[in-house]
This record gives C-alpha cells, structure tokens and sequence, in this order.
C-alpha cells in the first residue's frame, strides 16, 4: 500500500488524517477530511449535530473503518495496525462508557486487566485514578448510582489507564449542567497538563474556546476551516467594541448616539444591561477611532474601551451560512451520531 | 508516551495478541460478568426457577397419562423426562446469552471494550463461560427437584457425562445466540426470535414424550432433531440403553454448530460498526 508513502507525516504529528471518506447510504458521513494535530496539543472539531464528527473519532479509534482515505495516529495505521493504535489511545465517548452494573473501582480494574497490567499494579492504578478523580468515597458503589457528572468523570479516568499518547474526546459535556461542565473542563485542562494529545469534539463554542488551542471546524463531512482559535476568529473579521460609561445611566444615550451617527456600517450598537456597556460592531481601526472621537466630544466619561474577537458562534455562522446547531433542511443527519444514543 | 511509539513505521503489520493475554483478558471479563450477578441476584432466578417450574408441571401435569403410555407411571415418566429437561436447559441458557448480549452490546461500555487492544473473541468467550456456569448451577437445581419428584440416580459417571453433554452442545448452541444478540437491533427481537427457534425444537423432539405416537412427519422430524439425540444420549447415560449413536450425532451437532457459528459471530462482533 503505496498511498501511506504520498501522505508525509510531519515528525509531531500525533494525528494525520488524509481524504477520510465514510458513507452511510446515500449518507457521507465523511466526505473527504483532511486533519493534522500536533503532538501535545488540543485538536477541538468543531461542528453541529451530524457534521461527522462522531465518525470520525470511531475511526480514529478503530470502531469502524473508513471507504477511503487513511488515518494515522500516534504513529499507527487506524485500519493496518488497529491493535498496536489502541494501546496509545484513549476514548470518552459522547455517552459515558462505562459499566453500570459494576462499582467504579471494579471498572478501572477491569480496564487495567484488559490493557495488560499486572493484578497488583491495575488494583495501585485504580485506586490512583479513583482519588484523582475525586471518586474515592463512591469507589465500590454501582456505577448506577452516580450522578452524571461523577460518572463522566470515571469515563475520563478509566480513558487515562493506559497512559495514552493520544486521547479522543467525544462531546464529554453533552447533557451535562453548567457546573457539571466545569468540572470536567476542569479535568480536562489537568490531562492536557501531563502532556496528553487530545481531539475533542464539541458543539459549544465556549467549549472549544475553553479547551482548544486549534480548532477544525466540520459540516456535512467536510473541514470547513481550519487553525487557530484566534487566527479564525481573525479570518472572520470584524471585532466588537465594548464601551463602558462610568454612570449607568449613560448607557442608553450612549447607544443611541452611536447609532445616530452611522459610524459603524455593520450593525446597530446594543447594550448590554449584565455587564453595563455598550457593544458596538467596528470593522476597522479607522472606526474605532472614529467612535472614541465621537464619544469624547459627547462629553460622556469613559470607564473603559475594549475590544473583543468574535464569538465563535459568529465565527460558524459566518463559515457556513447557518447557525451551528441549527437544524439543516437538506443536510443528510448523521446516522453514527443517532445510532449511537 | 515516548517518541519511539510516535515514529513507528506504519507499514509494519500489525501486533498480535498472545494465547496468554487471550486467557487474561477472557479472565477479567467473566469476573465483570460474574460480578453483575453478586450485584444483581435476581439475574439467577430464571436458572433458579426454571428447573423447578418445569420438572413439577411437566411430571405432575402429564406424568400420570404418559407413563401409562410408556407402561408404568408417574415413576417411569419421571426417569423419562428428567434427561429431557436436562437437555432443554442447555438450550433456554442459551437463548439467554442472546438477551444479555444484545443489551450489553448496546451500551457504551462495549464501544470501550472494542477500542481496548484485546481480542474481540474474548468478550465472547467471557459470555460464554459465565452462561455455562449458569447452566450447571440450573442443572444442579434440576437434579435436587428431580430427585424430591422421584428420579432414581443409578448411574453416577453416566450422569456426569450427560451434564458435560448438554454443556458441550449447549455452548455451541450460544454462538447461535451469540451471532443473534450481535446482528438484531433490541433484546426483544432475539427472545422474539429465539422462541420461535427453540419452542418447535424442543416439543417437535423426544424430550417430553415418546415420538412414537406421532404423526410420520413430525415422527421424522423429532429423529433428526438435534434435541432428540442430545435427550437420548443422556436418557441412555443416566438411565440405561443404547448411548454410542446419539452421543456421536449429538457432538456431531456440537462441533458443527461451533465451527460454523463461532466465527460468525465473532465477524460480526467485529465488523459491527
């Protein structure tokens, strides 16, 4: 298989993924996707629901084979070298994978076994796991019993076992609250520290903005982008001015002065009553200076002026036409990502 | 992980895994499963209850009628149908092993087992082994009711041997199951399914009366069901009579049914996507 050879993998590349294709039917689950993590580094996919993402994190990790294309992690063929692959990485998927019916210590154990520890040292590794988990005291209830977000906790830890190289993370917040999603962003960012390679897939943009430093966005089975959370944002264009008025009171003259004056073109400045200033949308430094200009001969007493980089749900929206998320008339949805609720 | 595991060639083939890792790995999984009943004791009420229900209506309810067709009575149809019931053990066992599989199969742990560097074999196997032991606690049970009912044990190494006989055709008739669970989509379609398999099996057989007053057809049919030699061989084992034919068909059935259906299932548990 001559193809391996035309496809260079760069010396860090902890994952190379060249022309994956997967069909499902008519369904192109992927269709053509091209990706690179560096070693070290958080890879976030981003994409809404059926964009193929969870496709691509089963053949990443050999649940299933790709038609076409190949993929390349940690040095392994997905498809040529499936069993050396899976003993570098590993996998949290979008529902918590873990045996319910067994205690949470029994689930490590069981894991550690399975990845050829010895007795002694799966036992040392489970208790290890259990305490840096914070599920030492729930080590020998049933996994049933958890709460959703102790159990997407153990889902991390029996995934840290083998020490991976490469960790793949499915949606690891979806259907958690807000807190529970901090906790385990929180874990997250502890992994990345020890120096683990992760791809991440989400649908929230806060998330990848959290957690990623690079970011490929997918929709409909193609990488619509690719690169920097910042570098993206930039490519999009446009930042927001954030302009702070000392007396409250200004905010709203503010904002209907800004808008009388037409300076900004793109859209009408807002405020915003949670954090008491007023966003105005500039496309160049030219209209920044412009509105400060403007805001000083008002005589209103700035507290302060920022700018900020666009959301990246603008950044999505502004990609690929719709919001991310949204529902899509005449997309395909993504059977893997149904099929595996 | 060190650079070395980063710049592997990847057109080195592929590792393998070792006999020895095989047998770990196998290990491991019966204690999930062996754990999933201390957990869950009702799991064994059907193995529990089975045996009981069955030998006490079917030697109450039909032993009177049937052993006066056989010549005796009640007595004589209890020593007839007790190596029946042993026989049919086997096989409800292992529609179970269908069940359980399927809704193990859809859950998320198994996604983790697959991506785990273990012989998918094993998962199976594990199912297989811990079924077993299902069946021979359910076949210990069938033999304490059967000896309340009246069943005279004459023959203690031919009662072993029927035991291991109905383990070994039984295990072979889980792959069956086994290959079910993985292919259907829900539980309740492969005990659906399996009833429909096993019920004709199992009254269209010599296990509960005599074939002899059968209709040609249906008399024809219970000769080459695998369900009769299997019942036959251990009648002959525990209870006196011809052995040697039924026996060879019988382990014929099994290694056929095995070689055929392991590694079916065992693709199909693999390729399932």
């Amino acid at each position: 298989m001559k193809d391996i050879d035309n496809a260079p993998t760069a010396a860090d590349s902890a994952v190379t993924v060249r022309g994956l294709v997967k069909h499902y039917g008519e369904t192109k689950a992927l269709d053509g996707v091209d990706l690179d993590v560096r070693e070290g580094t958080v890879m976030g996919v981003l994409g809404p629901n059926g964009a193929g993402k969870t496709t691509l994190v089963r053949i990443l990790s050999t649940l299933i084979t790709p038609d076409a294309g190949h993929a390349v992690v940690a040095g392994y063929d997905a498809v040529r070298q499936p069993r050396q692959l899976r003993r570098v990485i590993g996998l949290t998927g979008q529902y918590a994978s873990v045996d319910e019916k067994l205690p949470g210590w029994e689930n490590l154990y069981l894991i550690g076994r399975l990845l050829d520890l010895p007795r002694k040292e799966a036992r040392a590794r489970a208790d290890e796991l259990l305490e840096r988990f914070s599920l030492t005291e729930a080590a020998k209830r049933p996994t049933a019993t958890y709460s959703g977000g102790m159990r997407r906790r153990l889902d991390l830890a029996a995934s840290m076992i083998g020490r991976p190289a490469v960790l793949f993370l499915d949606e690891p917040t979806t259907g958690l609250d807000p807190r529970t999603r901090n906790e385990v962003w929180d874990e997250v960012k502890r992994m990345v520290g020890d120096g683990v390679t992760v791809l991440l897939t989400t649908q929230y943009m806060e998330e990848a903005e959290q957690l990623a430093t690079e970011l490929t966005v997918v929709d409909r089975g193609r990488v619509i982008a690719g690169g920097g959370i910042e570098e993206l944002k930039a490519r999009v264009g446009g930042r927001t001015l954030r302009v702070r008025p000392v007396d409250p009171a200004h905010l709203r003259p503010l904002a209907a002065f800004l808008d009388e004056t037409g300076l900004t073109g793109l859209a009408t400045a807002t405020v915003d009553t949670r954090r008491d200033d007023v966003l105005v949308p500039i496309l160049s430094d030219e209209q920044l200076t412009a509105v400060v200009g403007a805001v000083t001969g008002r005589g209103i007493t700035l507290a302060s002026i920022t700018t900020e980089l666009p959301s990246l749900d603008e950044v999505f929206l502004s990609l690929t036409g719709h919001r991310a998320g949204a529902p899509q008339d005449s997309a395909p949805a993504d059977t893997r990502e149904e099929a595996t609720v | 992980m060190s650079a070395a595991t980063l710049t592997a060639p990847t057109n080195a083939p592929d590792a393998r895994i070792p006999l020895r890792a095989h047998l770990r790995h196998t290990g491991a999984l019966v204690r999930r499963n062996l754990l999933w009943i201390r957990q869950d004791p009702e799991s064994m009420f059907d193995a529990l209850l089975f045996p009981i229900v069955f030998t006490l209506l079917f030697v109450y309810v039909f032993g009177g009628s049937i052993g006066q067709a056989l010549g005796g009575g009640q007595d004589q149809y209890v020593q007839y149908v007790v190596p029946g019931l042993m026989a049919m053990m086997g096989m409800n066992m292992a529609m179970g092993v269908g069940t359980g599989f399927n809704t193990d199969f859809n859950s998320g742990v198994m996604d983790r087992f697959r991506s785990l560097p273990i012989g998918r074999g094993s998962v199976l196997f594990a199912k297989i082994a811990v079924e077993l032991l299902r069946m021979l606690f359910a076949t210990a049970v069938l033999m304490i009711v059967a000896v309340l009912v009246g069943f005279e044990i004459t023959d203690w190494p031919g009662l072993l041997a029927s035991v291991g006989l109905s383990a070994v055709f039984g295990s072979s008739v889980m792959w069956v199951f086994l290959t079910l669970g993985v292919v259907m989509k829900s539980a309740q379609s492969v005990q659906a399914m399996g009833f429909l398999v096993l019920m004709p099996l199992q009254f269209g057989s010599s296990i509960f009366a005599p074939p002899g007053s059968m209709p040609g057809w249906l008399e024809a049919f219970t000769r080459y069901n695998p369900l009769s030699t299997l019942a036959d061989a251990a009648r002959g084992l525990m209870t006196g009579g011809p052995v040697a034919h039924n026996l060879w068909i019988t382990l014929g059935w099994s290694v056929a049914l095995t070689a055929v259906m392991a590694p079916v299932a065992i693709h199909k548990f693999r390729t399932k996507s």
